[in-house]
């Protein structure tokens, strides 16, 4: 091969994401560079991988009862994953229930393969700085939602009881900063630092917000689930830390579920 | 041997765009654990991309480098079917090499 044909095939353009996020974030100075870096990275969402283990882990026989979770009942029959997010939660008839995927998950996991529930929610989100196994099947079903509209029903009492509940706990102040989440998604236009808040009042940005949820945080390195996202907004308003999977988590997703009826389901996301 | 790469590449106006998604702790050799010990170093050293046995990409990654590093890069040239393979070197030797075919 000749010189003049390897400068021909001189990449045009290299890219590469940097840990720089922490300082990268110092020079840009408005939401739309940080819009251009999130549409520059969109491409190469790790959450991909957290996808693809999750597939493998769905698959894969595990726990006491030697079992998979092909026969896991998401909410549109045993074994079904495309497009059960965008209905979730919702209401069980076998557990009497009202449960949003990951504690619907939690059932399966524990009835079909018989593993000890303490054992899940010993470590829910991570452990050793690796995606727990439960997180990684949200990324993987979530996945298969895509491009689907959020649909989350009300119809059942329980259903509209969680909703009502999730709303209430929304608005509730309390802690020692006498904080709650409408104290920062209630107002339209406002920013934390350099992160937009979305008011999620409004259905645009509730369906926006909802939408990117489960996503991989580059900062962490991590694909974090939507349980992991309220746990962590309740740390940050120094709440006590929420039980993995409980009605209180479960009625919260519900009320912002709803909020964002309609929106198209966008996840897994990609955030900073 | 490392985890699979996620590679698209896709040939339009006679210009390849390959997008490469890498699977890596990318470790700085900085940071501690919370009991004060180093975490070592480990990063992937250098990437290679080679289209029909040509090298159209060779790079030198260092700690800089995030976690699950990211590469786009284009090179002039390049039909739909034929084949582009990745790949790379981290510091203690290990490798990856992952093949994809250019879509139309």
């Amino acid at each position: 091969m000749n010189t003049s044909n390897v400068k021909k095939l001189i990449p045009l353009l290299v890219l590469a994401t940097s840990c720089a996020a922490t300082a990268a974030e110092n020079e840009i100075s408005d939401s739309d560079r940080i819009a251009q870096y999130r549409e520059m990275i969109s491409d190469g969402n790790p959450a991909d991988f957290d996808e693809m283990r999750g597939e493998e882990l769905w698959k894969t026989v595990a726990g006491p009862k030697q079992a998979t979770l092909e026969k896991c009942d998401l909410g549109k029959g045993a074994g079904v994953v495309k497009g059960v997010y965008t209905e979730l939660p919702r209401y069980f008839k076998d557990t009497g229930k009202v449960q949003d995927l990951e504690s619907r998950l939690l059932t399966c996991m524990t009835t079909l393969q018989g593993i000890p529930e303490e054992e899940i929610t010993a470590k829910p989100f991570a452990s050793d700085k690796k995606a727990s196994d439960i997180s990684s099947l949200a990324t993987y079903v979530v996945g298969q939602s895509k491009g689907i509209k959020m649909a989350v029903s009300t119809k059942h009492p329980q259903a509209k009881e969680a909703y009502e509940i999730g709303k209430r706990i929304f608005n509730y102040r309390a802690g020692p900063y006498d904080f709650a989440c409408s104290t920062c998604h209630a107002t339209s236009n406002v920013r934390i630092r350099m992160q937009d808040l979305p008011n999620l009042n409004v259905r645009k940005d509730a369906q926006t917000a909802y939408a990117s949820w489960p996503a991989y945080r580059v900062s962490q390195g991590l694909t974090r689930s939507f349980q992991w996202r309220l746990n962590d907004c309740f740390r940050q308003q120094r709440f006590p830390e929420p039980k993995f999977a409980s009605e209180a988590t479960v009625a919260l997703t519900m009320f912002l579920a709803v909020s964002a009826n309609g929106g198209e389901y966008a996840g897994p996301g990609l955030k900073r | 041997m490392g985890n699979p790469m996620k590679i698209r590449a896709a040939v339009k106006d006679g210009v390849t765009e390959v997008k490469i998604l890498m699977q890596h702790e990318m470790e700085t050799g900085l940071r501690k654990e919370a009991d004060g010990t180093l975490v070592p170093a480990w990063f992937i050293t250098e990437v290679k991309a080679q289209y029909q046995g040509r090298t159209v990409l060779e790079t030198q990654f260092g700690q800089s480098v995030s976690k699950n590093p990211y590469l786009l890069f284009r090179f002039k040239g390049g039909a739909a079917g034929e084949k582009i393979t990745v790949s790379w070197v981290d510091n203690k030797g290990d490798t990856r090499s992952d093949e994809v075919s250019i879509a139309g």
